[in-house]
């Protein structure tokens, strides 16, 4: 962890629970400016609500979450975006009855305006959606609506991108292309916090990683450790023990 | 002939105030997925304010044009604040309740509304004095056209007009719309969801004072339980135009008030509201989501 001075962003001992029910079990997560991370796990790990609880749609029942050095923990949901953390949430969750062109602007919505250079970069980024403005979002195919949902998300003009399992549901021709526009994005400097399933694609996407089970990590280190390490090839990779 | 474009007129007249009223229940149900059953209640509640204020402060002033604005600021005031409060103490604690405990609050706040006009101001019908307004009436070809019925009609169109341009075409229109969809989604994207909520109760009952104060002044009597039956006309009204739909309210009101007028001249007034729910019912058993609700499929 060369970056490991410039920390941008830090979870402390975070727990969540639903009622009783304890999703998340006291996980330490820290993101450098510029990173892209990535975490894995399977189905109900605990992934999503990590990320919806960053985004304070979610109350922690202990733990702090520090961005850019300031205290977010109880900072209201809406408010978070404005300081520079943008969510593109599970299931796309955009407004379907709503045109293209209205879910971006809602996207700018925490800026005073809507800047015309943001919408010109995103619809570059996503020319399919430049072609599709005029429509309803509810119209558009999964992987559009997913273009969509990220691009609402960046237009606020975040630094930094909580991306929650983008290739949910696409075929694997899309997933490779949003994976590379994800690419893009983190090059233009946008730290990234990326929730997936598929950990090949996402290893391959990310600089480091923390594996989720059930509400706890058990591993973390760099994409590199982790795409040789013998438990992520059996767990996730679908690679046969010798 | 007379009779149809005499009952078109007036069926406007009336159907503008359904319009105005139906529009504050189908903006709270947008929002929150609630019926405001108390919306009612606070658009009677209206009619009174604005009477008091005309007593208090106005007492003789007649065919004035500033008279009339005060009276329509004020009450506007009062009640938005009124409404501004029944979400919070009515609403506002039940948000994450199950569904029926939220109807059996607003239930509660219309019983405690009504009853609370009638320990103001009486169980005694009270009557608006005649001459607020011009008592001017023009007959156009034996149709007769009064006064209030066109400021009635022209004030409901350009309201409406304005709620629309602003619905459709402003950024917070933008967030209105986008918190109706999906409140956790507008959340992420700064929307602050709770000033949403406050500003559709602060439209919706102001329209409805708009309503309550037409109420008084074209029928002159008003009632501490009228709110009862002009909220369950506008309600009906709401759900006719499908309900959460707000152009949808402003046709279902429209309709719903020349239907009403029609039933009255051709057949009998006492059989508007048989014929009034029947056609709820047929409407209902055609189009469940009412004329103009949602048609567009989401692909999840």
């Amino acid at each position: 962890m060369n970056k490991k001075n410039n920390i941008m962003f830090e979870v402390k001992d975070l727990e969540v629970s639903y009622g009783s029910i304890k999703a998340i079990k006291g996980i330490s997560i820290q993101v450098a400016k510029g990173e892209i991370v990535t975490i894995l796990g399977a189905n109900g790990a605990g992934k999503t609500t990590t990320l919806r609880t960053i985004s304070r749609l979610h109350d922690p029942n202990a733990g702090t979450i520090l961005f850019k050095g300031e205290d977010i923990t109880t900072t209201p949901a809406h408010k978070i975006v404005s300081m520079g953390i943008s969510h593109s949430p599970e299931g796309r969750r955009i407004f379907g009855i709503l045109t293209v062109e209205e879910n971006l602007i809602l996207g700018s919505y925490s800026q005073k305006s809507t800047d015309k250079k943001t919408l010109n970069w995103v619809y570059d980024l996503f020319p399919r959606l430049a072609e599709r403005k005029r429509q309803l979002a509810g119209t558009l195919s999964g992987g559009e609506q997913q273009m969509l949902a990220i691009g609402r998300a960046l237009m606020s003009r975040p630094e930094m991108l909580l991306l929650d399992e983008p290739s949910l549901g696409l075929a694997p021709i899309l997933v490779k292309a949003i994976f590379k526009t994800v690419k893009e994005i983190a090059h233009s400097g946008v730290t990234v916090l990326l929730v997936e399933q598929n950990a090949k694609a996402a290893l391959k996407l990310a600089d480091r990683a923390y594996v989720l089970e059930v509400g706890k990590l058990v591993l973390s280190g760099t994409s590199k450790e982790l795409l040789a390490s013998e438990k992520i090839q059996e767990a996730y990779l679908g690679k046969k023990r010798k | 002939m007379d009779i149809f474009f005499q009952q078109l007129v007036n069926g406007l007249t009336i159907g503008s105030i359904f319009a105005l009223v139906a529009l504050g229940y189908t903006m709270v149900y947008g929002i929150m997925k609630l019926i405001n059953f108390a919306h009612g209640d606070l658009v009677a509640m209206s009619a009174f304010v604005g009477l008091s204020v005309y007593d208090q402060f106005l007492g003789g002033t007649t065919n004035s044009l500033v008279a009339v604005l005060t009276i329509f600021a004020a009450t506007g005031v009062i009640i938005a604040m009124a409404g501004i409060i029944l979400e919070r103490v009515a609403y506002r604690p039940l948000r994450n309740a199950p569904r029926l405990s939220a109807v059996v609050s607003a239930l509660g706040a219309s019983l405690v509304i009504q009853n609370g006009i009638m320990l103001i101001w009486g169980p005694r019908m009270r009557f608006f004095p005649a001459d607020i307004l011009p008592a001017t009436t023009w007959n156009i070809g034996g149709v007769y056209i009064s006064f209030i019925q066109v400021v009635i009609l022209v004030v409901s169109l350009l309201i409406m007009a304005g709620l629309i341009f602003f619905i459709d075409k402003t950024r917070v229109g933008a967030a209105i719309r986008a918190t109706s969809i999906d409140h956790d989604a507008s959340r992420l994207m700064g929307i602050d969801v709770n000033r949403i909520i406050t500003l559709i109760f602060v439209i919706g009952t102001f329209l409805g004072a708009v309503g309550g104060l037409f109420i008084g002044l074209y029928y002159r009597g008003i009632n501490f339980n009228m709110g009862w039956n002009y909220g369950l006309y506008a309600f009906v009204a709401a759900i006719i135009g499908g309900i959460g739909n707000i152009p949808g309210a402003m046709v279902g009101g429209m309709l719903l008030g020349i239907f009403k007028a029609f039933i009255a001249g051709y057949v009998s007034s006492t059989w508007a509201d048989a014929f009034t729910f029947t056609l709820l019912i047929a409407i209902l058993v055609v189009r469940p989501t009412g004329i103009m609700g949602e048609r567009v499929a989401e692909k999840v």
